[in-house]
């Protein structure tokens, strides 16, 4: 109902992403205390522990408007860092490593020898996207994603997750909507930090199963007499099941001849396929009663290649291996292996969806839906429904946005400080310990 | 460590020191006395090791081969006349490349890397007395499981070994528990169980923690020789060992390419077709460039013109060459007066050689091309899209551009090139792309033996005719 022409714009904002509304957005409810207390990792106290310098010398990048890109951005403190973001007014944010120097004066230490700029510490990250599943998935491609083909994510974000922390023992990792089609992952932990490239790279590749170019995800192998622990942990615990109950039905693996083509040929044996094709195209016509065509052509393969009917070599792995190769994980490794790579800072609004990149709690993965995540336009309709008020910290509490932070705290932030307090506390006594032990002498 | 002049006669003090293990672990510069000669000499045998490794490793072969190629070059290079030398040449030769390759923080990755590896293939290669020896003198900070501990874990670890391949009756029962930072071969290859941050490390995979170790251990030596290097020797040896170090460096071991083997092995009328078919990117882009400006600043000048001299192109037509182009654009008498001098002269004085050897990718890789500057190798130098552009001219497929794409950003430019060269040759190429010169030989030759393998077959068509 229009009542009046002001009225009326301020109420139906036009759902799409617009810089005017970003600056509004950046000013009343993008978290920065929250950001700038993560990026500070306890050095912010009044511990003599402390690295007062730890913040400055973290590099963040900015995408302005127009595609220009600022590299080595950096900052003394909260209120620089929040009057920064205000006043530029960033598309997006980036968040870099630690280097051993502040990265905005890198030129001036140039000269003084080799080395001497160079990332000393950095996040253990991880980046999966949607439209890196192109091959396995009917229902959408590229950029698009929805409730059918997102569940990949959601066990994704499972398996790593768990490994993450059982097989690496980390605890304090925090899971992103990238926004628009996937997924970004941060590992907090001081060692995790520390990792060096070569320590970063075998955890990446720990994680990998897809053989040959690191960017061609055809095949999968599987080798030896079982499977590794964490893989075999992986497809009991999510895969198979994701595998049986939902892709098979949602993507209807097996439906048209040319899908079920494709898996066939992922039988390392002939004459099975054969059999099994005879069967199925025979069978197209048919209606199989209740039972959805997916499910039951998928317990005839197994069957088949259970039976001891075929002797292929490598023939009982291929069932797993159809089940890796539509659900496993696709990292983009490269992201993951080095220490100067950037990530796209939580809680930034992805410019061509104006979604926020809100956190996702990795314990209620399947719950998360990426369609209904909080739009900047949305935000903004909210805030105004309340009316602005003059208490300017705490606005995001009566919007969609509040869950969201309150999310990002109780489940990562506060156990990750406290982590920190203990961990500044404990290298310095460990120190002041060493000293002592010196001057004994 | 002392260097003496040639003729002094040290006394080799490690002769008789036998129970030393077989692998020296370099903890501390030996109280020996080398000769200038040898300093150079036994580096440069190590060298040959350490390059040999590097371009097994890059061109990415499997660790069995790996394991024979390091036991020949070891073989090859690191004898000694007398038996009693060959610890001592061992130890020398590290120490030395260690001066050598400390000077930057890529020349240390480099040595840090291929001597590890080097380690590494040779740990395994003693037998388990020897090792056990190795072992020792580490002094692990880690203790074997205790019984118990192994009994919980006992079926995950049996899990990991038959996921290896090995029979369950096999399974080690000794095994190291590991902060799993300390074994990225093993996490990457999924080769231990890992559980809370530990990695169980069996028995028989002890080396790769050795190698870590080691690798440590070397890459802090390498920190504090540079120290010393910077504020002591370079100085104190301005005039002995420096040079020696630097050149050692930069050594390009293979073929030198200053003598081309015949003149006129191309002339002028045939370069074109030459350019398309047989040169490798840097200088075909060279070629390219001076065709369209008609003119080349000082380093693409060095850089082609020292190519087309080891091509074979002889000094006439050099000189035509270059005056064809640089006359458009300077005219004919200032190309006499201040360029043709410079040309006659990389073909005459033999005196400087080094001046005067053609570029090996190396060197033209470590170039520093600034703006207007066309030299350069354009793996390295080239934006990736103007690389891919370059490719697609030189007729590389879509695939094979994405396999060169992937070497150039693990920086092995020269196996982008390798890469290239064989998607362009449809042939493998085994040795690699070490020089640009070697490019074009082995291009030729491929060229030559089809020409050859048809003529064979007209041959042989027109003899079943008779
Ligand atoms: S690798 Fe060597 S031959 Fe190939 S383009 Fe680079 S410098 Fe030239
Ligand atoms: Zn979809």
């Amino acid at each position: 109902m229009i009542i009046d022409g002001y009225q009326a714009r301020e109420t139906t904002l036009p759902n799409e992403f617009n810089p005017n509304y970003l600056k509004l957005y950046y000013g009343k409810l993008f978290p920065h205390s929250d950001l700038f207390k993560w990026m500070c990792y306890g050095n912010d106290g009044k511990h003599p522990g402390c690295d007062p310098s730890y913040l400055s010398r973290r590099e963040f990048s900015y995408t302005l408007d127009n595609d220009i890109y600022v590299r080595f951005q950096s900052f003394q403190n909260a209120a620089e860092l929040e009057s920064s973001i205000k006043d530029k007014c960033p598309f997006k944010i980036d968040i870099g490593p630690v280097y051993s120097v502040d990265p905005s004066k890198r030129h001036a230490y140039a000269q003084s020898g080799d080395n001497v700029f160079t990332p000393v510490e950095r996040e253990l990250i991880f980046d999966i996207d949607i439209s890196d599943y192109d091959d396995v998935r009917y229902c959408c491609s590229g950029a698009d994603v929805c409730l059918n083909c997102w569940p990949l994510m959601t066990i994704a974000i499972r398996v790593i997750d768990t490994a993450l922390r059982d097989d690496f023992g980390f605890k304090h990792i925090l899971w992103v909507f990238s926004g628009r089609r996937g997924v970004h992952c941060w590992v907090c932990d001081g060692k995790a930090r520390k990792l060096t490239n070569e320590q970063r790279s075998s955890i990446a590749d720990y994680f990998r199963v897809y053989k040959g170019n690191e960017n061609s995800y055809k095949k999968v192998s599987l080798t030896g007499h079982v499977l590794h622990p964490f893989l075999a942990g992986a497809y009991s615990d999510v895969l198979k099941e994701f595998f049986e109950t939902k892709l098979l039905t949602s993507q209807n693996l097996l439906s048209s001849e040319e899908r079920f083509e494709k898996i066939l040929e992922m039988i390392p044996d002939q004459s099975a396929t054969a059999e099994l094709r005879g069967k199925w195209q025979e069978n197209r016509r048919s209606s199989i009663a209740k039972d959805d065509i997916n499910v039951v052509r998928w317990e005839q393969l197994k069957q088949l290649v259970h039976s001891g009917k075929y002797k292929a070599q490598r023939l009982h792995r291929c069932v797993e291996e159809i089940v890796f190769s539509f659900t496993y994980p696709r990292l983009d490794m490269e992201v993951s292996k080095h220490m100067n790579h950037l990530l796209k800072a939580p809680f930034c609004v992805h410019p061509k969806t104006g979604r926020v990149c809100v956190p996702i709690d990795p314990n209620h993965c399947e719950e998360f839906d990426p369609t209904i995540v909080p739009t900047l336009s949305q935000l903004l309709e909210e805030l105004n429904r309340e009316g602005f008020t003059a208490d300017v910290d705490g606005e995001w509490n009566k919007t969609s946005l509040g869950s969201a932070i309150g999310l990002f705290r109780s489940l990562f932030l506060q156990p990750l400080l406290e982590a920190c307090k203990k961990e500044i506390e404990t290298s310095y006594n460990a120190k002041l310990k060493h000293s002592k032990d010196l001057h004994s002498w | 460590m002392q260097v003496f002049p040639s003729h002094t006669h040290r006394n080799s003090s490690l002769n008789d020191a036998v129970s030393l293990p077989t692998i020296p672990l370099y903890r501390s510069a030996p109280p020996l006395e080398v000769r200038l000669e040898e300093f150079e000499s036994f580096a440069i045998d190590r060298l040959r090791v350490l390059k040999g490794i590097s371009d097994g490793l890059s061109r990415g072969k499997k660790p069995e081969e790996m394991a024979t190629l390091v036991k020949d070059l070891w073989k090859a290079n690191m004898r000694h006349q007398h038996a009693s030398e060959v610890l001592n040449k061992d130890i020398i030769s590290h120490f030395v490349l260690r001066l050598v390759y400390c000077r930057t923080e890529e020349l240390r990755k480099w040595f840090l890397s291929i001597e590890s590896a080097l380690f590494r293939y040779r740990f395994c290669e003693q037998g388990a007395e020897a090792q056990r020896v190795i072992m020792e003198e580490f002094d692990l900070p880690y203790k074997a499981t205790s019984n118990v501990e192994y009994e919980s874990v006992k079926e995950k670890l049996v899990q990991v070994a038959r996921s290896l391949g090995q029979n369950s009756s096999t399974v080690d029962a000794i095994y190291y528990k590991v902060p799993f930072e300390e074994v990225p071969e093993l996490v990457a290859g999924r080769k231990v169980f890992l559980n809370q941050g530990w990695a169980y490390v069996a028995m028989n995979q002890v080396v790769s923690l050795l190698a870590t170790l080691f690798r440590s251990q070397l890459s802090k030596a390498l920190i504090l020789t540079n120290r010393k290097w910077t504020s002591s020797i370079k100085e104190k040896e301005k005039h002995r060992l420096a040079p020696i170090v630097e050149a050692l460096s930069s050594s390009y071991l293979g073929p030198d390419y200053s003598q081309p083997r015949e003149y006129g092995e191309i002339s002028l009328k045939d370069i074109d077709q030459v350019v398309k078919s047989s040169f490798p990117l840097c200088m075909r882009h060279l070629f390219e460039k001076l065709r369209e400006d008609h003119h080349l600043k000082h380093g693409g000048r060095m850089q082609l013109g020292l190519f087309l001299k080891g091509v074979g192109l002889n000094l006439d037509d050099a000189l035509a060459f270059w005056r064809a182009e640089f006359s458009k654009k300077v005219g004919l008498e200032k190309f006499e007066k201040e360029y043709a001098y410079n040309v006659r002269h990389s073909y005459g004085k033999e005196g400087k050689r080094t001046d005067y050897t053609p570029f090996s990718c190396q060197k033209i890789i470590l170039s520093t091309p600034g703006a207007g500057d066309q030299h350069g190798c354009p793996y390295r130098h080239f934006s990736e899209e103007n690389l891919r552009a370059a490719l697609s001219r030189m007729g590389v497929n879509s695939r094979a551009t994405e396999d060169v794409m992937n070497k150039v950003r693990n920086k092995h430019y020269q196996l982008a090139c390798t890469l290239t060269f064989e998607a362009i040759h449809g042939m493998q190429c085994d040795a690699g792309i070490n020089h640009p010169n070697q490019y074009f030989s082995d291009s030729q030759k491929i060229f030559q033996q089809k020409v050859d393998s048809s003529l064979k077959f007209v041959f042989k068509t027109n003899a079943c005719e008779l």
